[in-house]
């Protein structure tokens, strides 16, 4: 079959506009010590943050882009032209009515305030640099549990904050943590008191509005013994000309039972650098669960992972990128056993259209004095393209006795047979495509909550439909 | 006009020239048989009417109730009415039969008209009594891991819901021992009525006992070298595709 199928510009739908910029606060393009001092003051950071902030900018300078494993692509980066902080100098409103009107419009353009009503436990919505709205129901609150942005968090709860701030991700992970802990701004602070269980999830909602611009959002949510949450975050960028900067740091911390599933839906506009470092800690018998899904930017390098610190205590990593022309979705997972019979799971699946690439790199580490530890890593590859491609780079180091891994990897191609026999069926071949897409994907997403499998199928099939010309 | 016409069709598949001017006319209502040894071009018809995009049309005209075909891409094709079984029916995986048949209708309604969920597993489960099928069948991925038999049995079922005017069963027997052959059979009959149009293609006479065919076409050679009624059927059988071939003035041993 001739393949009609190349990718060109993609209608990424409802998130693509934006609306003049009116920021109050504003740290200018570049980044210097005074950069952070501007970031501080506007802030009104406590000494040891200002002090955190320094520090972690000269790690920032010291290290060295990683290119000698990951994408040139990176050095399309110029730092020096990137505006760090952006903001409209309020504190966040508590009712979408005090938001104001050119925010308000831009978040109920994206569904946010329905969802809140619909199926959501509280939300949090960030505009550039701050969140302009933070509200958490009544009777989620009154349960003791905490919502609200890192700063609020680091100021008003420094007793459970700081304990646990940039003890999963220390500054020098690498450069692009020690780029957000010099000019964090905004995410989530959740706490969750022992055995709460919070019923429907937490979700936030990152936007970026502004050009030339950096959101570097850092989220921390500990789970308290025997307590459950599951957190959704969502991510749009209007399409500009030049690129826009995301980087993230989030910590998880699961203690003695505790359960946190993170679900990201991500659609990045196609000049966003998207460089996430998330990591979770879980202690004894508690489970971390990242569903992470990769749509849209320039180039994505996020690999979600799991320290498994107390004995049968449990990770998984359930990941989709989808790579389209012009993409690079560089993501995978890290499974680090730190104690007997902990057990991990990473399953993984990628698509690549047209020239798009899909990367996985996986980390599984099991020491030599560990026992009775399992991982179980599937990837999975979807080429939609003769020009599409996709890379595995597995490495897994497991020493000792009784611990078992299972790897399996699969590369498959949408065939042309198998479009013309669902064209025959009188499926275009957009709606071919986007079939074979998400029967790829099916399995996994079966494993997700409801509300965001079928986000996840409309955003696949927005995607198709733009690629097939 | 309410027929599927083919006319002097002429189709090459790279510099080869595999259908070397055919005419065939298939009415609503009846059924025809196309029968002819390996390599006579059948196959390569049944792609060519549905549109595969591999095969090059010379010369010649296909039109379906007087419109013509050839314009059309091949779901277009499928939403106005024709239908192919495949010989060779692909693989979906993940993607459930219940699923991959609800796309397809969903796919012949207006824009912005939603299927009706309900109706469509009433639909659904009486199509699959008919052709004795399990209910459990709905919820395995298209064709994925299916025997010969289930993925014959399949396509008729996608056959029985999407209700074309026009079907072309492309080998439909082929891989099928007599049970499944009978269940197949069965299933095709108990779809005949005055609506539909269909073009059994097959190599062995052995299916026609079970499908009793208004017409019988041999195909040999890129052309239909005898036409008949069902009885020709059973004298080919007897006599082979020399007699058709030496019928039709083709020399008996090139290719």
């Amino acid at each position: 079959m001739k393949t009609k199928t190349t990718a060109i510009n993609i209608d990424r739908g409802k998130g693509d506009f934006f609306y003049p910029e009116a920021h109050v606060r504003d740290a200018g393009v570049g980044l210097t010590e005074q950069t952070i001092h501007y970031i501080a003051d506007v802030k009104e950071d406590p000494d040891w943050v200002r002090d955190f902030r320094l520090r972690a900018l000269k790690t920032f300078w010291e290290k060295p882009l990683p290119t000698h494993w990951a994408s040139k692509e990176l050095e399309a980066i110029d730092f020096d032209k990137i505006r760090y902080y952006l903001a409209q100098g309020t504190e966040p409103k508590r009712s979408w009515e005090d938001v104001p009107e050119d925010i308000k419009r831009t978040f109920e353009r994206l569904g946010i305030p329905e969802q809140e009503r619909k199926f959501l436990a509280g939300v949090e919505a960030q505009f550039d640099s701050e969140a302009v709205y933070s509200n958490i129901k009544k009777a989620v609150g009154e349960q003791g549990v905490i919502f609200v942005g890192s700063r609020e968090g680091l100021k008003n709860h420094p007793e459970i904050f700081r304990p646990w701030f940039s003890k999963v991700i220390p500054v020098g992970d690498n450069k692009f943590s020690a780029l957000n802990s010099a000019v964090f701004s905004g995410g989530s602070f959740i706490y969750v008191p022992p055995g709460v269980k919070v019923k429907h999830p937490l979700q936030a909602y990152f936007r970026i509005n502004a050009e030339n611009f950096g959101q570097f959002e850092r989220t921390l949510i500990i789970a308290d013994e025997g307590s459950e949450v599951t957190y959704m975050e969502g991510c749009t960028a209007p399409k500009f000309n030049t690129p826009t900067l995301h980087s993230a740091v989030v910590e998880l911390v699961a203690l003695k039972g505790a359960k946190i599933q993170y679900i990201t839906v991500q659609n990045w506009a196609s000049n966003v650098f998207n460089l996430v470092t998330k990591r979770g800690l879980a202690q004894e018998n508690a489970e971390v669960k990242w569903i992470d899904c990769n749509i849209g930017s320039r180039l994505t390098m996020k690999y979600p992972g799991v320290i498994m610190k107390g004995r049968k205590a449990r990770g998984e990593v359930l990941s989709i990128a989808l790579a389209n022309d012009g993409q690079h979705q560089d993501t995978g997972a890290k499974m680090i056993h730190a104690a007997d019979e902990t057990t991990s799971n990473i399953i993984s699946k990628s698509i690549s259209i047209g020239k798009g690439r899909a990367t996985y790199r996986g980390l599984v580490h099991v020491p030599k004095h560990l026992k009775n530890c399992k991982n179980n890593t599937e990837c999975d590859a979807l080429l939609i393209n003769a020009t599409s491609r996709t890379d595995t780079y597995p490495a897994i180091t497991v020493r000792g006795t009784g611990n078992a891994v299972q790897h399996e990897a699969s590369v498959s191609q949408v065939s042309a047979e198998q479009i013309f026999y669902m064209q025959q069926r009188g499926l275009s071949e957009a709606q071919a495509m986007s079939l074979s897409v998400n029967g790829f994907v099916n399995d996994l997403v079966r494993q997700f909550p409801m509300e965001y499998s079928v986000e996840l199928k409309r955003l696949i099939e927005l995607e198709m439909e733009g690629s097939v010309g | 006009m309410n027929e599927l016409r083919v006319e002097n069709l002429r189709v090459a598949v790279g510099d080869q020239e595999i259908v070397r001017g055919l005419t065939l006319r298939v009415p609503r209502g009846e059924v025809h048989a196309l029968m002819g040894p390996n390599g006579s071009g059948k196959s390569t018809l049944a792609k060519v009417l549905a549109g595969h995009p591999d095969y090059h049309v010379i010369a010649g005209k296909i039109l379906m109730d007087g419109e013509n075909l050839l314009e059309l891409e091949p779901d277009e094709r499928a939403r106005r009415g024709l239908f192919l079984a495949f010989q060779y029916p692909s693989e979906i995986p993940g993607v459930t039969i219940a699923n991959f048949l609800r796309a397809a209708l969903q796919a012949r309604l207006p824009e912005g008209e939603e299927l009706e969920a309900t109706d469509y597993y009433a639909r659904l489960y009486e199509k699959m009594e008919l052709l004795g099928m399990d209910r459990s069948f709905t919820s395995r991925s298209v064709n994925e891991g299916f025997s010969g038999g289930e993925k014959k049995r399949t396509e008729i079922l996608q056959m029985a819901v999407l209700e074309p005017q026009y079907a072309v069963l492309d080998e439909t027997d082929s891989g099928l021992d007599i049970d499944a052959l009978k269940t197949v059979a069965h299933g095709v009959n108990s779809l005949r009525g005055p609506n539909l149009g269909i073009l059994l293609i097959t190599h062995y006479q052995r299916l026609l006992n079970y499908i009793i065919p208004d017409y019988v076409h041999v195909m040999v050679g890129g052309r239909i070298v005898r036409s008949g009624r069902k009885e020709l059927a059973l004298e080919l059988e007897e006599r082979g595709y020399d007699w058709a071939r030496e019928g039709a003035g083709e020399p008996v041993f090139t290719r």
